[in-house]
């Protein structure tokens, strides 16, 4: 992974992932991103732009939705990290029957940071407006739906739930 | 293995001091060599670019003191790790500080939001910054730690240039105090992005309308800091704020601002655009102060 000569400390971290506790060493230079998907075989959070401007790597990190492009893994020690694989069955549900009803997605590589952000949202507002699915969807990109049926996907499981 | 993604390529030392000490200590060892993390929102993507690369990165995530955020005594402390979400949260900031709370709801996007600090965002302290019109407008205070003592820097001085802060190699920030305004006033933040979600701002307004007929007006991404417009201030201060006053105050703007030119906006439009945000977050205040108008939040653009 790294370049150059390894001549800094690394380091041992501890976290809990998606319930387990796991223990890791890491360079300091490890962006979490990284360690997830490559050597915790995590693959929900995807690389997109890696400058936390598209949110496909939303990950929750300590219970609030964080860009894992922008962390280093070595301040992910000791914190509780979920991503999309974690999240109960019974949170996602309305919101996964409601992204297949809407076709809210094509190729999907936003949908874990979009579900992670709506999970988010709904958690904090049961019943929001469309203007607040928009607002708390603004930071994740979307190249295929163009964004439509994600906002009424989200609005319809907010009437479910 | 081919990585085509981005990485740092320059190593360093992390380290998570617990206490004030111990981060001054490292400060003494490091000097500017060391960069302090704390939302890392900037600095993670400033170290991938290649352009900050700090033999030690200080993550202050581990002195608890740093993640107060206080009320009292009609002062308001922001410790450095408090995060754009805490303020947003806060029933307390949304009644008492309405126009830096509607502010902080217009940075980047809620998982930016969750993450970044206030103190990072003066610290990074570039021209866009959300947060230095209301900061300005409250007069607030930055207070910063080194192993002399405390000291307090005015937020109109803290700001040197575009990602230049007042800020020295030995010191940090602990947070910034602000005092709350004892008359009664309305305020407004106007921002103009190109979209929602992760923009910067293209050009930024924050006014207060007090009462006595007393105005505050500050600026960002109009000029390489962001500042207080004193000589629009002078025009208003003791009138009745009317639409020939208003076509005086926006007169004035090429002699406080200096837009540029970039891949947002040409400094032309900027120079246009502020007139009509002036004008608006103008009337914006005003109708708050008064109880009416459009509530906090809603976007005037």
């Amino acid at each position: 992974m790294s370049t150059g000569e390894e001549k800094k400390m690394k380091k041992r971290i501890e976290f809990t992932l998606n319930g387990m506790k796991r223990e890791i060493e890491v360079e300091p230079t490890d962006i979490l991103l990284d360690v997830l998907r490559d050597r915790l075989g995590v693959k929900s959070p995807k690389y997109g732009c890696g400058r936390g401007d598209c949110g496909s790597c939303t990950i929750f990190l300590n219970g609030r939705s964080v860009r894992s492009c922008i962390i280093l893994a070595v301040e992910a020690d000791a914190a509780d990290i979920q991503t999309l694989e974690g999240i109960p069955e019974e949170k996602l549900q309305h919101l996964q029957e409601s992204f297949i009803g809407h076709s809210s997605f094509q190729c999907g590589f936003c949908t874990p940071g979009m579900v992670i952000s709506a999970v988010e949202l709904l958690e904090k507002t049961p019943h929001p407006s469309e203007e607040e699915v928009k607002e708390s969807l603004a930071g994740n990109l979307c190249r295929c739906t163009g964004y439509t049926p994600i906002i009424d996907a989200v609005l319809d499981a907010s009437k479910r739930g | 293995m081919e990585k085509v993604q981005m990485a740092i390529l320059n190593d360093f030392e992390y380290y998570r001091p617990i206490d004030s000490d111990r981060l001054l200590n490292l400060l003494a060892e490091y000097k500017d060599r060391a960069s302090l993390l704390a939302g890392g929102t900037d600095l993670i993507v400033q170290m991938e670019d290649g352009i900050t690369a700090p033999d030690a990165v200080i993550d202050l995530k581990g002195i608890r003191q740093l993640r107060t955020l206080e009320f009292s005594n009609n002062r308001l402390f922001i410790g450095a790790l408090v995060t754009f979400t805490d303020l947003i949260e806060s029933a307390e900031i949304r009644e008492q500080f309405p126009v830096f709370w509607e502010s902080s709801r217009t940075v980047a996007s809620v998982g930016i939001r969750n993450r970044a600090t206030i103190v990072g965002n003066i610290c990074s302290a570039v021209p866009s910054l959300d947060s230095g019109p209301p900061l300005l407008c409250l007069e607030a205070e930055v207070l910063v730690r080194s192993t002399n003592g405390q000291r307090t820097v005015p937020v109109d001085s803290w700001f040197l240039g575009p990602r230049k802060t007042a800020l020295k190699d030995n010191e940090y920030v602990e947070g910034i105090s602000i005092e709350m305004p004892l008359k009664r006033f309305g305020g407004s933040y106007v921002k103009l992005g190109r979209y929602r979600g992760e923009d910067l701002a293209q050009a930024g307004v924050g006014v207060y309308a007090f009462d006595e007929r007393e105005y505050r007006i500050a600026f960002c991404a109009l000029a390489p800091v962001p500042a207080r417009a004193k000589k629009i201030e002078s025009l208003l201060n003791g009138k009745e704020i009317t639409d020939t006053l208003i076509s005086e105050a926006i007169k004035l703007l090429p002699q406080e601002i200096s837009p540029i030119t970039d891949i947002r906006a040409t400094k032309e439009y900027r120079m246009h655009v502020t007139g009509v945000m002036l004008e608006r977050g103008l009337k914006a205040a005003l109708s708050r102060r008064d109880g009416e108008g459009p509530e906090y939040s809603v976007s005037l653009m």
